[in-house]
């Protein structure tokens, strides 16, 4: 059985789909990236695409699903590196995956995510500082 | 006229198959030269229906054949199955109406991927979808 691997940076989990999705393995991969953020207490998801040459309906929604069950666990969600033709495809199909944000690759992923959660990120700064920092 | 170059039979009863089936149609497209947009939109057109195969009638076979008209190349899919078969193929290609618990963006979807579309279907004997891309279409 093949397996997306999760990988855990900081506040964020980095998912690379190598592979073209069939319905199983994308199925898995929404219940094990949905059960990561509960466990890591991640507070931003980013899915590369980059290597994906076709997103179908039934893809698209699992998409959605990730983004939609990522936010109610407080976590944003970025998809980047879609390709050209999966973006004509995907909204002549009619799914212009609504909710769910995208950037063009990996860094300005990452930056749009920081920026969605900036604030959040400070107060968790100052908290592991305080940890550290022996009071008087 | 549509002509028909070549034929290939393809059946599709498990995950793997059609995984298979995608493969094969991509090799058929890269063949006659289809562009990278429009094999994504055939192949994701195949995609969408095969899934609707599974589903719903636990499978059936696929016909990949080359087919020309004039100077135009293009690949033809003929999605057979013998399922339940659909009682309202008008309000199955509705934007938005499903059966199942899905979209409801397949049939309709599908149709706006690709050049030509033709569904048939009987209750209770099974469904037909066929359709066309061209290579610059």
């Amino acid at each position: 059985m093949d397996k997306i691997p999760i990988l855990r940076l900081g506040n964020f989990l980095l998912v690379t789909i190598q592979v073209d999705l069939y319905d199983r393995l994308a199925l898995n991969l929404e219940a094990d990236l949905v059960q990561m953020v509960n466990k890591t207490n991640a507070r931003g998801v980013l899915i590369d695409i980059s290597a994906v040459t076709i997103v179908d309906s039934f893809m698209g929604r699992i998409i959605g699903n990730i983004a939609s069950m990522s936010k109610i666990l407080d976590a944003e969600t970025v998809v980047v590196g879609m390709q050209p033709a999966v973006a004509i495809t995907l909204i002549e199909l009619g799914l212009p995956l609504k909710g769910v944000h995208t950037a063009l690759d990996m860094e300005r992923g990452m930056s749009l995510l920081k920026s969605m959660i900036d604030i959040d990120g400070e107060d968790i700064d100052q908290e592991s500082t305080d940890d550290g920092i022996i009071t008087q | 006229m549509v002509l028909s170059l070549s034929k290939d039979t393809v059946q599709v009863l498990k995950e793997q198959d059609v995984v298979f089936l995608k493969n094969r149609v991509k090799e058929v497209a890269v063949k006659i030269k289809m562009g990278l947009v429009n094999q994504t939109r055939l192949l994701t057109a195949a995609s969408e229906l095969v899934r609707n195969m599974m589903r719903y009638a636990n499978g059936g076979v696929c016909q990949i054949e080359v087919v020309s008209s004039g100077r135009n190349n293009g690949v033809r899919l003929i999605f057979t199955d013998k399922g339940p078969g659909i009682p309202d193929i008008t309000a199955a290609m509705r934007d938005g109406f499903s059966t199942g618990k899905s979209l409801g963006l397949g049939l309709p979807g599908t149709k706006r991927l690709v050049n030509e579309f033709d569904i048939k279907s009987k209750v209770g004997e099974g469904t037909t979808v066929t359709i066309i891309k061209w290579a610059n279409g």
